[in-house]
């Protein structure tokens, strides 16, 4: 009798449209997986599957062509700004965008991204960075905290040997080109939703047209950083966020418009 | 359509782009062939087509990957260490089957070397050049003409094929001056179903080159060596001069076959009984229609601007019982024609067999 209960009526938690029903070959507990369904329910709401284009990189977000409902391409380690340039001006109404890790964005491919910004390119780039490389096997990354192993920094990163961490979100709002920039995390459901309030806010700044939108997401990488997932998430919390603030670094005045509409809404 | 335009042969290059229907450009400055860049900065844009100067040659040709799987006929020009950065780029188009034209005005090398003409980049560019395996195709123009031609026809291998083209030119055919004829514009693009333009009424696009698993890789390897067998069955292109009756071949490509057409005549007004042998396409190389001159020809002279690359498959093609001699200048100066006539002249008086 129970079996004929409407229950497919009252399902608050749809697999997107946007989302191909494909095995994931990411580990428990990594992030990617609430970067992709965002990213899906954001072209589902906006409308855009049949525009929308997924730049993808190399890292463990390698697949993610594959997890998407829409078209999508492989790109070089780091290049996936030059190929969502190039797919944008070919076509305009086209909706591309880069999903890049740390390794892909900020060090390999850190020419293409902040040549990608200083053009105000009119794309989107969804930037994930766990502070480590992810499928490599947890070697450090441009964003390794100091201090944090890593199976290249086993003492813990040390700035006299290995440098500092990048900020990419500070560094790239310098630039007069980007649109809108800004850092959010997937650590706790209310920054989920906070996050994909911003990944939306960035489509819609390229469907206005008004340049580039980028959109750095804080994930944890429970493996590399051998924590269970939810003390990782709670890792990221108490060592990421403050060396990586949350927040909007760039909106330029058309975006904060925009934002406003939704506000409104 | 006869009348005749001079023009020097990176414009050539430039002009033959937009006349095959070229829809994107990208490019980063580099000498000899920063004029093809220029001239497309102020053709490609009036005419609605993409032109972007990019921060450099890897931006460069993976902006070429974009346009290319977004289907759009698609070029890059460069010189040689230039187009060292771009082999990653490269591998990824063949490796994901992607039709584009990169055009190379090789320069001298090793390293920065310097902005003369040269053919050092013959083994990086004909073997593939980048990691893994593939092949690209390699027009090797001679002329301005040629330039105009050779790039109209890169384009329509690479669509043909889903295959990157070289245009294999060197610096000193990207600056000299000929007149030429301008030729008709494609006004026909070939359909490309298989290209990112949003999943619109059809399942969705994907493009890459690559397999999780590794058993699912090989098959894919094993296509695109088919398809080069394919390339080398029907695009194999050369041209022969006073070959008929040659005891010595003279066998070159590119620029430094114009001084060994004049060497040919030097040596003929001498009564030396020489032709010239010029692959056209040095990515299929005409292995068989030299294997097939070896029949009749015992001696065959390599002239090359490089330090002994095309000579090895002029080996390949003739075996190791035919006399092969080397007339070759490298890093970036030209090869003369009276050096080439000093060198057959050399050849024919050694005494046959070694």
């Amino acid at each position: 009798m129970r079996l004929e209960t409407p229950e497919f009526d009252t399902v608050l938690y749809h697999r997107p449209e946007s989302l191909e029903d494909y095995p994931l070959h990411l580990c428990p507990g990594c992030g990617h997986g609430i970067v992709h369904r965002l990213i899906a329910e954001v072209v589902d709401e906006l409308g855009i599957r049949e525009r929308a284009v997924c730049v993808a990189s190399i890292g463990c977000m390698v697949n993610s062509y594959h997890y998407f409902k829409f078209d999508g391409l492989e790109s070089a380690h780091g290049r996936a700004p030059a190929v969502a340039t190039a797919i944008k001006r070919c076509h305009p109404h086209l909706v591309p965008f880069t999903y890049q890790g740390d390794g892909d964005l900020a060090a390999i491919g850190t020419a293409e991204i902040v040549h990608a910004c200083a053009r105000g390119e009119n794309f989107t780039t969804i930037f994930v960075n766990n502070a480590i490389y992810g499928m490599t096997g947890g070697q450090m990354a441009p964003t390794t905290l100091l201090g944090m192993y890593s199976t290249s920094t086993t003492g813990g990163r040390e700035p006299a040997r290995s440098g500092y961490p990048i900020r990419v979100c500070e560094m790239l709002s310098a630039l007069d080109g980007p649109a809108y920039i800004a850092r959010e995390s997937v650590h706790k459901p209310s920054a989920v939703r906070k996050a994909k309030q911003a990944i939306k806010l960035a489509f819609r700044t390229q469907l206005a047209g008004l340049g580039m939108s980028l959109v750095e997401v804080l994930s944890p990488c429970p493996v590399n950083w051998r924590l269970e997932p939810v003390d990782a998430m709670k890792w990221l919390a108490e060592h990421m966020l403050p060396q990586y603030p949350l927040g909007e670094y760039k909106v330029i005045e058309a975006v904060a418009a925009l934002k406003k509409e939704t506000d409104h809404a | 359509m006869t009348e005749k335009t001079l023009m020097a042969g990176n414009i050539a290059i430039a002009e033959g782009a937009i006349l095959a229907g070229c829809q994107a450009y990208f490019g980063y400055p580099i000498t000899p062939q920063n004029e093809i860049l220029e001239h497309l900065s102020k053709r490609m844009p009036g005419d609605g087509r993409v032109f972007l100067q990019t921060e450099s040659e890897l931006a460069a040709i993976n902006m070429v990957y974009g346009a290319a799987a977004a289907g759009c006929r698609a070029m890059t020009s460069t010189s040689s260490p230039g187009f060292s950065l771009e082999q990653e780029g490269i591998s990824y188009m063949a490796g994901a089957e992607l039709p584009a034209v990169i055009v190379n005005v090789m320069r001298g090398g090793p390293g920065l070397g310097n902005i003369g003409g040269a053919q050092g980049d013959y083994f990086q560019s004909t073997r593939g050049g980048g990691h893994g395996d593939y092949r690209l195709i390699n027009l090797a123009p001679a002329s301005v003409q040629e330039m105009m031609d050779f790039t109209m026809l890169a384009f329509e291998l690479a669509d043909k094929y889903r295959n990157p083209v070289v245009v294999l030119a060197d610096g000193f055919l990207g600056q000299v001056m000929e007149p030429i004829v301008r030729r008709p514009p494609v006004t026909e693009l070939p359909d490309k179903p298989w290209a990112i333009t949003g999943a619109r009424g059809r399942a969705k696009n994907v493009i890459n080159s690559f397999e999780m698993n590794p058993a699912d890789f090989p098959p894919r390897v094993r296509l695109l060596f088919q398809k080069y067998e394919a390339i080398c069955q029907n695009e194999v292109r050369f041209e022969s001069l006073e070959l008929s009756d040659a005891t010595l071949v003279i066998v070159a490509y590119g620029s430094v076959s114009r001084s060994a057409v004049t060497a040919v005549k030097m040596a003929r007004r001498e009564g030396i009984p020489v032709g010239l042998f010029r692959p056209t396409t040095v990515y299929p190389f005409p292995y068989k229609a030299l294997t097939e001159l070896a029949r009749h020809a015992d001696n065959f002279l390599v002239a090359e601007l490089s330090f002994g690359q095309l000579i090895d498959d002029v080996r390949l093609a003739v075996g190791h019982d035919k006399r092969v001699a080397l007339v070759n200048r490298y890093g970036g100066v030209p090869l003369h024609a009276d050096e080439i006539l000093a060198a057959i002249k050399e050849m024919i008086s050694q005494p046959v067999g070694r």
